[in-house]
């Protein structure tokens, strides 16, 4: 290749990646992007903004500290699911078995706890090889067999409901979680001189990462975007995380409760472990030949077979990764309600989690969306969730609840689906 | 390039599907630097010798030489290693991903570490862009759902230079494309060839052929009728070529074309 280009002294001037060189050119682009279609997140952004917004105008206890971690803790199931199902969606497919796969993976690892006296760490792993497993078999029956993803993972919901019961004992109905560590898992918060320590791990790392990615752009002759978004990407990290543990470090514990020694403060347990499951998917889903290929088999499935991509070996892999994240998710909401019962996992708790994900941008039809999109959309449905359980009351609050939050999801779909229209060249 | 060596040639290729013989005795060559144009009506056997030139069949009978040396080939990967690319008419590119992304799809470049090396990919593909003078596209960052049919033809052909290869083989280039960005893709064509590939260029459109190409090889009903300089011949011979398989002293034996019309049946 070098060949040709030495030969053609009039040679055009190289194509480049059209970087933009200042702060304004920057915003432009963003602007002419999101007109293009390509919106991303910025709908559960801004949803999430209104939704803040609305609430604390409509009921002044809305805007509080404790309203503030409640919404983080309650969320952890719901992203960590989403997650897990990113991937199965960027294929164009869906997995409607997650949400019971995972209580059956964390009834399985509570079970090892419980029952076995086996350590926290090994049964959080129990779980997740449960998770991997069950993964593995729905994905070897999409790809290698071909049945259509929807009633593969239809048949494994029904079929996981019964395993469920048959892994927590029929007798009980329930398996209670006594290991404390499992128990923290959703309800704990670390210290704040740790939360501190965190931040400041995490801004540097996302510093040093942005570092590297500009020397060897450099090297390559290759332009940079300018360094003053750059500054501003990392401050915004910093501020926002300052703004984040300063806050969650205010002690919420009364006066009596701190003579005796009690406080309630600190950063919830869920940020920093949804922080790096979000830095380690999203590392595989950008920065890997893996994740390109996911990418490539929800864009054009046949063009990436021509492409010697190993596409029923992705196919399985996705399916895998859900139901892995399903088995953390799973321990999240078991965590959450002390322990695993029968009925946990089913209902809406897939529904949502797919919802969570629409909503923060990824898309239905496969090819698009990221792992952030179900954190943005995790936050947006629980701050509505958490916000409308007090807002609405009376007997049918429940019944306006469920109505609103379709309605969102709906919204979120929309939005998908119009700007896919506007994404696409006439020509 | 000299013309007496041509970088590939077919000898008495015969492929058939079951009873039907879609290929009989087909003789075809490529030369370096050169355009040479595939024409033939539908069901002549273009699209069955493109494939079995790309391995995706495999030929029943006769020899297959590559630079002079009898080769097997028994895949797409088979004539990729030896540098024969195919762009087909639907182009397979990923819509979601990039131009980059799409032109290094399947053989993307890695760091020491295992992560992608965008930074490499990136200048590769620009300055593969450049090689072939291509200035329509704005950005190589640009998803390619957002390029124009002639923009997206551009970058399944560029995609398919960047490998080092000899030959490149174009199914219908032109097909749905407007009057400027056939031109554009034509110019592109012609660019390949000046660069020193072999180009194969399978056409309906007889100006598109007689504008770009340097040989001309008209295939009839599964045979090879003429395999011709583009100076020797003229718009209206080409036409009787790829209707009757032959044009006054070219082409087929008329016993040939009469018994190949009887053996059909």
């Amino acid at each position: 290749m070098s060949e040709l280009i030495d030969s053609r002294a009039d040679a055009a001037p190289t194509v480049t990646a059209a970087v933009p060189r200042t702060l304004g050119e920057t915003f432009n682009n963003y602007r002419s992007r999101v007109r293009s279609g390509e919106i991303g997140s910025l709908p559960a952004v801004i949803g999430i903004v209104l939704l803040i917004v609305i609430f604390s105008i409509a009921q002044p206890g809305f805007l509080t500290l404790s309203s503030f971690v409640s919404i983080l803790q309650e969320s952890a199931p719901t992203i960590t699911l989403a997650m897990g199902l990113v991937f199965v969606l960027l294929l164009g497919e869906i997995d409607l078995s997650a949400g019971v796969v995972g209580s059956t993976a964390a009834a399985f690892g509570a079970i090892l706890s419980v029952k076995h006296g086996i350590a926290w760490p090994i049964a959080i792993l129990g779980a997740a090889a449960f998770g991997a497993i069950a993964g593995t078999l729905l994905g070897t029956l999409r790809a290698r067999i071909g049945i259509p993803s929807f009633v593969v993972t239809l048949a494994a919901f029904i079929s996981f409901q019964g395993a469920q019961i048959l892994v927590i004992g029929s007798s009980s109905g329930q398996v209670s979680i006594t290991d404390k560590t499992l128990l923290l898992l959703d309800n704990g918060r670390i210290s704040p001189v740790l939360g501190w320590v965190y931040l400041v791990i995490a801004v540097v790392g996302y510093a040093a990462v942005k570092f590297v990615q500009v020397a060897s752009r450099r090297k390559q002759g290759l332009a940079n975007e300018p360094t003053s978004v750059l500054a501003l990407r990392i401050a915004a990290l910093a501020i926002g995380g300052a703004i984040f543990v300063y806050f969650c470090n205010v002690d919420e514990a009364l006066d009596w409760q701190k003579r005796e020694g009690i406080h309630i403060r600190g950063v919830p347990w869920v940020a920093p472990i949804i922080a790096v499951m979000l830095v380690i998917l999203t590392f595989a889903l950008s920065k890997t030949r893996y994740g390109r290929h996911v990418y490539a088999v929800g864009g054009n499935d046949e063009a990436a077979r021509r492409a010697g991509i190993p596409v029923r070996l992705i196919r399985t892999s996705v399916f895998v990764i859900c139901s892995t994240m399903a088995g953390f998710s799973g321990l999240f909401l078991a965590s959450q309600l002390n322990g695993v019962n029968t009925q946990e996992g089913g209902g809406n708790v897939l529904l949502l989690a797919v919802a969570a994900a629409v909503i923060g941008g990824t898309s239905l039809m496969g090819g698009r969306g990221r792992v952030v999109d179900a954190v943005l959309g995790g936050l947006a449905l629980a701050i509505l969730q958490y916000g409308m359980s007090d807002l609405i009351k009376g007997g049918n609050a429940s019944a306006y609840q469920f109505i609103i939050t379709g309605i969102v999801l709906l919204l979120a779909a929309a939005v998908d689906a119009l700007s896919r229209h506007a994404g696409r060249t006439t020509s | 390039m000299s013309e007496n060596e041509p970088i590939l040639r077919m000898r008495g290729i015969n492929k058939s599907f079951g009873p039907v013989s879609v290929l009989k005795g087909v003789d075809f060559e490529a030369h370096l630097g050169e355009v040479t144009a595939l024409v033939g009506d539908n069901g002549a056997g273009k699209s069955t010798l493109v494939k079995c030139i790309g391995g995706t069949y495999s030929i029943d009978e006769g020899e297959y030489l590559f630079e002079g040396r009898h080769v097997k080939v028994h895949g797409p990967r088979d004539a990729a290693e030896l540098g024969i690319e195919i762009v087909y008419q639907d182009l397979a590119l990923c819509d979601n991903l990039d131009i980059v992304q799409n032109m290094f799809l399947g053989r993307e470049r890695v760091t020491g570490a295992r992560t992608l090396d965008e930074p490499s990919m990136e200048r590769a593909a620009g300055e593969t862009l450049a090689s072939l003078s291509v200035r329509t596209v704005k950005s190589v960052r640009q998803k390619v759902a957002s390029l124009s049919g002639g923009q997206r033809q551009t970058v399944a052909i560029a995609k398919a230079v960047l490998w080092n290869s000899k030959v490149v083989i174009l199914d219908e280039p032109t097909a749905a494309l407007g009057v400027a960005q056939t031109a554009e893709v034509l110019r592109l064509v012609r660019n390949l060839a000046d660069q020193g590939l072999a180009v194969i260029l399978i056409s309906h459109n007889m100006n598109d052929v007689l504008q770009v190409s340097d040989r001309i090889a008209a295939l009839y009903l599964g045979q090879m009728a003429a395999l011709v300089k583009r100076s020797e011949v003229t718009h209206t011979q080409i036409v009787e070529l790829i209707t009757a398989g032959r044009s006054g002293n070219l082409g087929l034996p008329l016993t040939t074309t009469l018994s190949s019309n009887g053996a059909a049946a």
